[in-house]
């Protein structure tokens, strides 16, 4: 049990997450089953579990088109993960394969949650958050599968709100530390420039360029 | 039908990768003061573009809808120093009331 204790923080943190990830995956579930039948979108979310590539490629699908663009897509828009990767791989020790299994818990709302303002990341809140989103997601998959339309639209509720509110509340902790405002408003600008003209998911990875700020010594 | 499982396989694939790159590389090393001075912004950089993208875009367009009202309630929530809990519920009423009276 006493080996289980650091993780407590982020499992509590975590069962909110898996309720957000649950209606998510409901909505996912519903959307994807007349596109790629009742299994698939289940295998898809037990063995990817990342929303956003997930609906990506699946509208892709949708639209006719092939594998390699859905799979293109859908790695366009988790390029994120990669600079997410570096911030965690400070907290990550072992062998490079356990660096590597354990790297797969970074998704969007532990990781935030777990990265600290002075570029150390907390490996056990992260872990322990992602844990239960893991079946809330695949579960909420099925349901939507099985339960279809007959649950109604999601964004009538204003689901579709919930990550960026999140994702703000954390930003709103994270800005009392030195350039981290100019970080964020650098960014935003990038994201939202770059969206009109590149495909969705990277305008995201290259606001990370914001973070190179970092490296001027004068300000 | 095959075109589904072949997606499936190739972005989990791709997906592994990218989030087992900076761990493998970078992973239990010491890394310079200027590196985590980067890192640190990683953060701020990433949260804000996640925000204002899932709030003002819609695929390659930039939107104004009943999003950006439930952004404006979090925002103040989280100036309040509100729970986390609070700013999103805050949100999603937001949204859902605004989206409903139009």
């Amino acid at each position: 049990v006493s080996r289980l204790a650091p993780y407590r923080a982020g499992l509590k943190a975590g069962v909110g997450f898996a309720l957000a990830a649950f209606v998510l995956g409901v909505s996912f579930g519903v959307l994807a089953e007349p596109i790629m039948g009742p299994v698939a979108p289940v295998v898809m979310s037990a063995v990817l579990f990342a929303g956003a590539s997930q609906f990506g490629a699946t509208a892709v699908l949708a639209a006719g088109g092939d594998a390699l663009t859905a799979i293109a897509a859908g790695t366009m828009l988790n390029a994120r993960f990669l600079p997410m990767g570096v911030a965690a791989a400070t907290a990550l020790h072992g062998s490079p394969l356990r660096r590597a299994v354990e790297g797969q818990a970074v998704v969007d709302a532990s990781w935030a949650l777990a990265v600290q303002g002075d570029g150390r990341f907390d490996r056990e809140l992260m872990i322990g958050a992602t844990l239960p989103q893991y079946p809330a997601w695949v579960v909420g998959t099925l349901i939507g599968v099985v339960g279809g339309s007959a649950l109604g639209d999601p964004d009538a509720l204003g689901l579709d709100a919930i990550f960026p509110a999140f994702f703000v509340g954390l930003l709103a902790a994270e800005l009392s530390r030195p350039r981290a405002l100019a970080a964020a408003l650098f960014g935003g600008a990038i994201a939202l420039a770059l969206t009109p003209v590149l495909p969705p998911g990277l305008p995201v990875l290259l606001a990370s360029a914001a973070a190179l700020i970092g490296l001027r010594s004068d300000l | 039908v095959t075109e589904v499982w072949i997606t499936i396989a190739g972005l989990t694939l791709a997906t592994m990768a990218l989030k087992a790159a900076g761990p493998v590389i970078l992973g239990g090393r010491e890394l310079p003061a200027r590196a985590l001075a980067v890192i640190a912004l990683l953060a701020p950089a990433l949260l804000a573009a996640l925000v204002l993208t899932g709030t003002f875009t819609d695929e390659k367009e930039l939107t104004l809808d009943p999003r950006a009202a439930g952004l404006g309630c979090a925002a103040l929530a989280a100036l309040l120093r509100a729970p986390l809990l609070v700013t999103v519920l805050v949100a999603a009423v937001g949204t859902a009331a605004v989206r409903a009276v139009t």
